[in-house]
């Protein structure tokens, strides 16, 4: 049926699409599997020995998942009978099957996908309901508060926050609430450059139909393939592009979002308003503990006439971030601009596919030779920043050579259209390379944090050194993977996102260590004058930090809307507060 | 040669490195080849070496230095220009200009003068390999002990041996009036800095400024003297925290990820200022450093000066001191070029470390049999046969050794010939004559001399034995006020003797390193070592001497009488002070002669100690602090105003002891 389509193409137990997936082959080649990327079906050469020398590993030892979820593992459902019956006669589909269940019991933090692997299943939902509108919503609401049922939105499922982890004390029987049925654009409005739609729709299908319409939101998250606009809403994401179309909070025009109060929104469309703090800001990053977000108007754009990408050497990290800095001063940041550190770009390196031609080897070869012989850049310390341009022709070009002449002043020198394009490929497959690693022993996940200009270099600093100190100290054999990327740019500061991976042959207990480890990163964010997420959201990993995040008076502020909005808890998936 | 030192028998203390010659290799190959050899230091992260020019435009163009010059100007009406050429003046005036050929220079001069005066210059090298590879992790500062202006011409001559990045070294302004050599210190690493800059806002920010640019791009490692002043006394001073605070500062503020402070004892069995240090604390003022006055001290090259140890300790990471001591967050709100002062929890951090450091100086400083040797002198004024003496001095090294201390006392040689070479190094201080050994005083005025010179004279020997004496004094320090606090206490109670033990400790807290607020953790330390040496038994409630005690009770009670002592007559002196506006300045002088007329008339007895202006100034910070004189600031002028009820019940304390 429908309800199970996503479902039946995704992995159980891993990040993405079921037909996607690194492996080395038997000649120990790397190969991504496939054919919905740019990269699949590709051998990738250089794949096996950068895996093997930057983690201390060998192909030898293997990890394999458990194949297939055993079902009999999963805890049987604790159903309130009448409030099954009350929603099979409101006409809401539900279901106890055990495989939806768990499919819906989890994020993509690394602990919850390294237990799925292990084939260890913890508490999931009782009950998976499929709304198919508004008013569907309204009614699994009015159930809900009724029998006190616990109510969890599921929207695209790429939470990494444990956002979506069935708190451990709740008793109460858990409905983890699917929006993927309400995926409907409702109408698209020229004059005002606006579109309605449902809030379960899957960001690449949002984008796809609005195409086919001549517009766009503009609004890419990396994880746009799998996640909802609903969930973007819930936890104030921030999209690829958003120097010129903006983060979903200047995206976002009207919200619509039903609680155990009723329903919230505003009764017009002005594109500003002065009436008192913005109600839009309870409901973005309340992160499904106020109600479901069931409908939006965003504004859209008509599609650019034109996309370049572009890319820039630079001989230092430093030298890097100064550049990104000017263009953000200048604010002529193309419609994305990231930079990658030394060991980020080697690593983009070892994804190359095997070149096809000689003359192309030849111009890698002589690129590589001007770099470094001609041009004296160091190359364990140079990195790159990968560009992407949008709008009219003229614009475009001009835009371009304007950041590239700022880039000049910081030694930086153009790298070409094809090593720009290849950085953005990489970031959706980037995620799938977390499970080729998990099975040789090796685990990781990425973080995020956003940071004054001033601080963004100390910031990285300590970070990464950071991870590597703790990681020693608690035993870890061989130095990790520490890594980072300046992501945005802003007036103010940027994002940075920081990788991080270790072989954990050797631990008793690798998720502790890393657990440990990234709580230690995380302080050290902190610490040196880094937010507690830019778009990632607290959940529930990073609860323990709000209070001193946005002070006791905060909390509290937020507390008494939660208080007055959800009284008796119905959504009580217990992230934030 | 290796020599092995002794580490204690009780595993529980640390163990320590050997120690080795480093003029072996010195007296056996070329110095000017060795002065002239390829010197490539591991850097920082490998980072290049910048240049001096370039350092001076980072800390001229810095965002701090900016910050504060713009607020100068605003201030006093001055155009920035004037003000931001001031500061270049001031920069200037204080800035290294680090010259390999200098270096070289000196490290052929310091080849001759360094053989010549020492035997032998002892160094761990362990310690040198683990300086190297904290210089190459992150950036460090070096502390220094500092007891003679050779330290820090051979720390330097020692990196520079090793092949180790040569420090940079904060230099009181003093030297740089000596022209030839001010300027060559200058280009061999040291920086000059004003001795008191209080009020002067620009001058303290192109200071800091300068410093923390050097840390944070690890230009080169960071030396300078905890104790701020050489030591005249033998004793460590009270640590000054203001450099440290500018040192830990860039860790706070998250510009680095960790600072390394590596605390370096040196140790001399001579100093070469041995004499001139007692006649200045008899107040026979210092010369001033002139370059011709260093030549004179040409003669100083004719004697021997023995054996120097230079032991560098473990790097102390600031990031594990700070662990959860600091909110470094604090600084998130205030662009980091403003100066913000620091929290209380980092005030208190960065004392207690500069306490910390010191004290790690203090346990790896190597003592040599003669500081036994002299405190036993000290301690029988009218002289000891041989034979007692160096029995004695047997039963000392056993105690010393059981409480830890870094004794380099050989193995293989009978007691007799150790005791009778630190006699023949030191044969100015100690005579031999008809089997009896005594302190080399006058027992009669010479020719011409008055009584207060013969006084002075004595003193002159006596305060130079105990600055022998001083050198274990840290090792004894605790078991000591332990000892006078069992005496005196009502009864053998804990509670009641840790009193007693906790009063002696503050009043003592300026003339010893006590770490602050550690008074119960030195208590619990000192009952254990006592303990451990039988001298006392200990139960749940009671600590009593126990029977075979009496002998190291006496002995370490005798180490604290001249301080006991020297206290008294500084509260006697104010007590009878007259003068109701007593100007500071005048404090030192009167107490001396005040002090003096009691000797002379044989009121007090050897008790040259209390002459000394380092034991008055203690004892009136002591007496400050313990809220018997008060300091009044008026003006310029600093008046002291005497509680005299207070100071005379202290005395009277103090008189039970």
């Amino acid at each position: 049926s429908s309800h199970f389509f996503r479902q039946d193409i995704m992995k159980w137990n891993g990040w993405g699409y079921s037909d996607s997936r690194f492996l080395f082959n038997k000649k120990g080649q790397g190969e991504f599997t496939g054919k919905r990327y740019r990269l699949s079906g590709m051998i990738l050469p250089s794949l096996k020995d950068w895996f093997e020398a930057t983690f201390g590993t060998s192909l030898q030892h293997k990890t394999p998942a458990t194949p297939t979820l055993n079902v009999s593992a999963v805890p049987p459902p604790n159903l309130v009978e009448p409030f099954v019956e009350e929603l099979k006669v409101a006409g809401v589909a539900a279901s106890h099957d055990p495989e939806g269940r768990v499919f819906r019991s989890h994020g993509h933090c690394l602990h919850e996908i390294f237990a799925l692997r292990e084939g260890r299943i913890g508490r999931v939902p009782d009950l998976v309901v499929w709304p198919n509108c508004h008013n569907d919503v309204v009614k699994i609401v009015e159930l809900a508060c009724k029998y006190n049922v616990c109510l969890m939105p599921y929207g695209g499922g790429t939470s990494v926050s444990s956002a979506l982890e069935c708190p451990l004390e709740e008793t109460r029987s858990v409905v983890s609430l699917d929006t993927s049925q309400m995926n409907r654009i409702l109408w698209i409005d020229e004059k005002n450059l606006t579109v309605h739609v449902e809030a379960g729709i899957i960001g690449q299908d949002l984008e796809r139909q609005l195409n086919e319409s001549g517009y766009c939101t503009g609004h890419e998250p990396d994880s746009m393939e799998f996640s909802s606009l609903g969930g973007w809403v819930a936890t104030r994401a921030s999209g690829m592009k958003k120097n010129i179309y903006g983060n979903i909070e200047d995206l976002v025009v009207h919200i619509k979002m039903v609680t155990p109060r009723g329903v919230i929104e505003k009764s017009c469309q002005g594109p500003r308003m002065s009436t008192g703090p913005d109600i839009h800001h309870f409901i973005m990053g309340s992160e499904g503990t106020l109600g479901v977000v069931t409908e939006v108007t965003m504004k859209i754009r008509p599609l650019p006439e034109y996309q370049k990408y572009g890319s820039i050497v630079f001989p230092n990290f430093q030298q890097g971030v100064s550049c990104l800095r000017e263009v953000a001063r200048q604010r002529c940041a193309p419609a994305s601009i990231r930079l990658m550190d030394n060991e980020q770009f080697q690593f983009g390196h070892a994804l190359k596919p095997q070149v096809s031609s000689i003359f192309t080897s030849f111009l890698d070869g002589l690129k590589k030779f001007y770099i470094t012989k001609f041009k004296g850049f160091e190359p364990h310390h140079l990195c790159v920043a990968t560009l992407l341009f949008e709008g009219d022709r003229e614009k475009v070009l001009q835009h371009e050579k304007q950041v590239y002449d700022i880039a000049a002043k910081f030694g930086g020198l153009a790298a070409g259209e094809d090593n720009g394009q290849r950085g953005y490929m990489l970031t959706f497959v980037i995620a799938y390379l977390r499970d080729l690693g998990m099975d040789y022993y090796v685990i990781g996940e990425s973080f995020e944090t956003s940071v004054p200009w001033d601080r963004v270099l100390d910031l990285c600093r300590n970070v990464k050194e950071r991870i590597v100190r703790e990681c020693k100290e608690r035993g870890v054999q061989f130095p990790p993977f520490s890594t980072c990327r300046v992501t945005q740019t802003y007036d103010a500061g940027a994002c940075v996102y920081f990788y991080f991976a270790f072989n954990y042959r050797g631990l008793a207990d690798p998720l502790h260590v890393y657990e440990r480890v990234e709580h230690e990163a995380r302080e050290e964010i902190l610490a040196n004058g880094g937010s507690l997420s830019h778009h990632h959201g607290v959940g529930k990993l990073r609860k323990e930090w709000m209070r001193e995040a946005v002070s006791t008076v905060g909390l509290g502020m937020l507390q008494s809307v939660k208080e007055y909005v959800d009284p008796n808890n119905i959504f009580g998936n217990r992230n934030l507060l | 040669m290796a020599s092995v030192l002794y580490s204690p028998r009780d595993p529980g203390l640390k163990k320590r490195d050997e120690l080795e010659d480093m003029l072996e290799e010195r007296r056996r190959s070329s110095d000017a080849r060795h002065a002239l050899r390829c010197y490539a230091p591991a850097v920082y992260k490998g980072l290049a070496p910048r240049e001096v020019s370039a350092l001076r435009g980072a800390v001229l163009q810095s965002d701090a230095l900016q910050h504060v010059i713009g607020q100068v100007s605003a201030e006093c009406g001055e155009r920035r220009e004037l003000v931001q050429e001031e500061a270049a003046h001031l920069l200037d005036e204080m800035a290294h200009r680090l010259r390999l050929g200098t270096v070289r220079f000196f490290a052929y001069v310091l080849s001759k003068v360094f053989k010549t005066l020492f035997r032998s210059v002892r160094v761990n090298e362990e310690g040198v390999q683990r300086l190297q590879q904290a210089i190459q992790d992150h950036p460090v500062v070096l502390l220094p002990s500092h007891r003679s202006y050779m330290d820090f011409l051979m720390m330097s001559y020692i990196l520079y041996t090793y092949d180790l990045a040569l420090p940079v070294i904060a230099a009181g302004m003093d030297f740089m009036s000596m022209k030839v050599v001010g300027e060559m210190l200058r280009m061999s690493g040291a920086f000059f800095i004003r001795r008191s800059f209080g009020g002067d806002k620009l001058y303290w920010a192109v200071f800091s400024e300068y410093v923390k640019t050097m840390l944070r791009t690890g230009y080169a490692p960071i030396e300078f003297f905890l104790e701020g002043t050489r030591s005249r006394t033998g004793k460590s001073l009270t640590p000054k925290t203001g450099l440290l605070n500018i040192v830990m500062e860039p860790f706070f503020k998250g510009e680095v990820f960790d600072i390394h402070l590596v605390p370096v004892s040196i140790s001399y069995d001579r100093i070469l200022e041995e004499s001139l240090y007692a006649r200045e604390l008899l107040g026979v003022p210092k010369p001033k450093e002139t370059t011709s006055g260093l030549l004179k001290a040409r003669q100083i090259l004719r004697e021997d000066y023995g054996v120097m140890h230079v032991y560098f300790g473990h790097p102390v990471s600031v990031r594990s001191l700070a662990q959860g001591r600091v909110k470094r967050s604090q600084y998130n709100l205030v662009p980091r070029h403003i100066p913000q002062r620091p929290c209380l929890a980092a005030q208190a951090l960065v004392g207690e470390a500069a306490f910390r450091l010191v004290r790690l100086q203090e346990q790896a400083m190597v003592l040599r049999p003669w500081t036994l040797v002299a405190t036993l002198l000290l301690q029988n004024p009218d002289g000891m046969d041989l034979p007692v003496l160096e029995e004695q001095a047997a039963w000392l090294r056993r105690l010393a050794l059981s409480f830890g201390a870094f004794l380099d006392w050989p193995d293989c040689k009978p007691c007799r010939e150790v005791v009778g070479a630190g006699l023949a190094l030191h044969k100015n201080l100690a005579r031999v004559s008809g089997g009896r050994v005594r302190l080399a005083v006058a027992e009669t005025p010479g020719v011409g001399q008055t009584a207060e010179e013969l006084a002075f004279d004595r003193a002159v020997g006596v305060l130079s034995c105990a600055s022998y004496r001083n050198q274990i004094l840290h090792v004894f320090i605790r078991p000591a006020l332990l000892s006078v606090a069992l005496r005196t206490a009502n009864s053998s109670r804990k509670d009641e003797v840790y009193t007693c033990f906790n009063f002696l400790w503050t009043v003592f807290s300026n003339e010893f390193i006590l770490c602050p607020g550690a008074s119960v953790q030195d208590f619990e330390e000192a009952c254990y070592l006592l303990g451990k040496c039988c001298a006392v038994q200990e139960s749940q409630q009671d600590i009593v001497m126990s029977e075979g005690g009496h002998a190291t009770l006496a002995f370490l009670r005798a180490l604290l009488d001249p301080f006991l002592q020297g206290y008294q007559v500084v509260c006697q002196y104010l007590c009878k002070e007259t003068e109701e506006n007593l100007r500071e300045n005048k404090f030192v002088p009167a107490a001396r002669n005040f002090a003096l007329q009691l000797i002379l008339a044989g009121v007090l007895t050897l008790c040259y100690e209390a002459l000394s202006s380092d034991l008055q100034k203690n004892a009136l910070a002591a007496l400050v602090q313990l809220e018997a004189v008060t300091k009044v600031k008026v003006g310029d002028q600093v008046t002291l105003k005497v509680n005299r009820r207070a100071a005379s019940s202290l005395e009277d304390m103090l008189g039970t002891f």
